[in-house]
């Protein structure tokens, strides 16, 4: 029985309604779990003496528009004693409402969800830090979101130069 | 509250204005302490990192660091443009180590692909690699001595670290932005002059490396300016998720060229510096040592180094040689659908990280059929490293700042994207 399986039969065991998918691609194992059980399912991937998933890696959101659900938020985690790995999916319909923080289990998760917060504009219930990280503060939008264009400076030529210098935006004072 | 806002203007603001102004959502612990912007233009940020600093006396009471200056939308310019065209973009994220980035980068679609590299490729693309590494740690160990006001490791590190460039254009033809590896393989083969330079390197560099060390190892003026500094234990790296020399300063045995093999890295007899004692000292020594292991690497690489094809034979990811132009009509085909529209990946995500020389650097694609990618996310060291630099710098000086923040050896290229 390979870790993989192991992992997702620990999953089953404790919470039976969590698992909503489970995805095998290029040799990598991807369990789409219930946004509402993730604090829960984590935090038994921690501290579960044969799991031991104690090393939080990376957050990172994708965007499905136009599918239903739109978000994916990916979880990837090490476990620094037994060298596996394992990615836990949520999906989320609802970005404002968004899915839990994990602030709690690991500190550095709350530096990872403001990078997902501002560009992707996925929020995290309980992480009290979320604020523009990359952006100014006064910017609109969430960038990485597919319905956000990719933008382009227009070119000015002399029959229109005051015209299309006219809606370029400029930097506020 | 009193804040230095220039060489000599002193403005009297409310808490509330100063926190509007500052604009990090930090805590401010009492309205006696001085805030200090440090950067973004300060030559000990290493790059244009902004340091909300709340200073009592000397002592650092609090910390946030403000990023963004360098965004530049990486991850979103990659999504308009081909797998093959998007790979230009991975060399400027870590402009220390494009190499590794385009390793990454390359290994993360091969494996959406389901493609494997030739066994001369590998063998290749962990030589440069492995130079990379060396000639990043140069960097920062240039930089970090400078910090500390050692100049004369500057002016040695870089008159090495420019032999390593030397090389990487001999190869590439691009002294740092040289785009080598690609989907499949690599740009073409090395030259016959790669494997005599490469060896040149290896026979003169273990003894400038003990020529930094004299410099540093014991003296005085640097063991009291990093040990005990930045103190941080495994446990804590962990929750902070620290990687590379950071993490393994603390005790953590965790490289993930041994935890997840990659190019056969499980086939090299190297080690992984390890020290205990958790301070800027012991990633200091530990980055010393990383470049010995590196070395040992390159040596059992070009030992191995086998004949054969660098690139793929599949003519749908890899473009056809020049010389099959003249003579082969599919060859024409496949080299124009190849530079027009491009390879097509299926659907699916991928991650695949690798050890770059400032921690784990992961690559997150997604494909969706077509031929430029969904969505490419980094998973870059630096930017996970920065999290822990106010844990580290709290109560400490803020001259100590400066040898903390060289020691977690951060780049804002890649923390900024």
């Amino acid at each position: 029985m390979s870790t993989d399986t192991f992992v997702v039969d620990k999953i089953k065991k404790a919470f039976p309604d969590a698992i909503e998918e489970i995805i095998d691609f290029r040799g990598e194992q991807t369990v789409v779990i219930n946004g509402k059980h993730l604090q829960k399912i984590v935090k038994l991937l921690r501290d579960d003496e044969t799991l031991r998933f104690d090393f939080l890696t990376d957050i990172c959101a994708d965007d499905y528009l136009p599918e239903t659900p739109r978000f994916a938020v990916n979880y990837h985690f090490y476990s620094t004693k037994t060298k596996a790995f394992v990615r836990l999916r949520v999906m989320v319909e609802d970005p404002d409402k968004g899915v839990d923080t994990l602030g709690e289990l690991w500190r550095v998760a709350t530096w990872l969800e403001m990078e997902v917060w501002d560009l992707m504009g996925i929020n995290f219930k309980g992480n009290g830090a979320l604020r523009r990280l990359f952006l100014p503060e006064d910017w609109q939008g969430h960038p990485l979101r597919k319905d956000y264009p990719l933008g382009y400076e227009e070119v000015q030529f002399s029959f229109n130069w005051r015209e299309v210098g006219e809606r370029k935006p400029h930097p506020q004072d | 509250m009193t804040v230095a806002a220039g060489s000599d203007t002193i403005q009297e603001l409310t808490v509330e204005e100063m926190r509007a102004k500052v604009g990090t959502g930090m805590e401010i612990e009492s309205e006696e302490n001085m805030l200090l912007s440090m950067g973004p233009q300060h030559p000990s940020t290493h790059g244009v990192l902004r340091l909300l600093v709340e200073l009592d006396g000397e002592t650092v009471v609090n910390m946030a660091p403000d990023i963004g200056f360098l965004h530049t939308g990486v991850e979103k310019s990659m999504e308009s443009k081909t797998y093959t065209k998007a790979l230009v973009m991975t060399d400027r994220l870590d402009y220390l180590s494009p190499m590794g980035n385009n390793l990454a980068y390359v290994m993360a679609v091969e494996k959406l692909l389901g493609v494997e590299c030739t066994p001369r490729g590998k063998v290749i693309r962990v030589i440069l690699a492995e130079l990379t590494r060396i000639q990043s740690h140069l960097v920062w160990l240039a930089t970090h001595a400078l910090d500390l006001a050692a100049m004369s490791v500057f002016l040695y590190c870089f008159r090495e670290r420019e032999y390593l460039l030397d090389v990487f254009e001999m190869v590439s033809g691009q002294r740092m932005m040289g785009s080598f590896f690609r989907p499949g393989g690599m740009w073409r083969d090395v030259p016959e002059e790669f494997v005599p330079a490469v060896e040149q390197f290896l026979d003169f560099f273990p003894s400038r490396i003990a020529d930094y060390e004299a410099l540093l190892k014991n003296n005085p003026i640097w063991l009291s300016r990093t040990k005990d500094i930045g103190y941080i234990s495994g446990e804590d790296a962990v929750q902070w998720g620290l990687t590379g020399a950071s993490l393994r300063g603390s005790g953590v045995d965790w490289d993930i060229r041994r935890a997840k093999p990659y190019l056969d890295y499980d086939k090299y007899d190297f080690e992984v510096p390890l020290s205990t004692d958790g301070d800027v000292y012991a990633r200091y020594r530990c980055r010393m040592q990383e470049m010995h292991e590196s070395m040992k690497i390159i040596r059992q690489a070009l030992d191995r180094l086998p004949e054969g094809p660098v690139n793929i034979a599949d003519r749908k990811i890899v473009p056809p040689p020049r010389s099959e132009l003249g003579q082969s009509m599919e060859a024409v085909i496949h080299h124009f659908k190849l530079w027009t529209e491009g390879f097509k990946a299926p659907e699916g995500y991928v991650y695949h990280s690798i050890e770059s020389p400032r921690g784990e650097l992961g690559c997150y694609v997604r494909g969706d059929g077509g031929p430029k990618p969904a969505r490419v996310h980094f998973r870059t060291p630096s930017y996970v490293n920065l999290a822990s630099l106010p844990f580290l710098s709290k109560g400490t000086f803020i001259a100590d700042v400066v040898a903390i923040i060289g020691s977690i050896d951060i780049v804002l290229g890649e923390i900024d994207r």
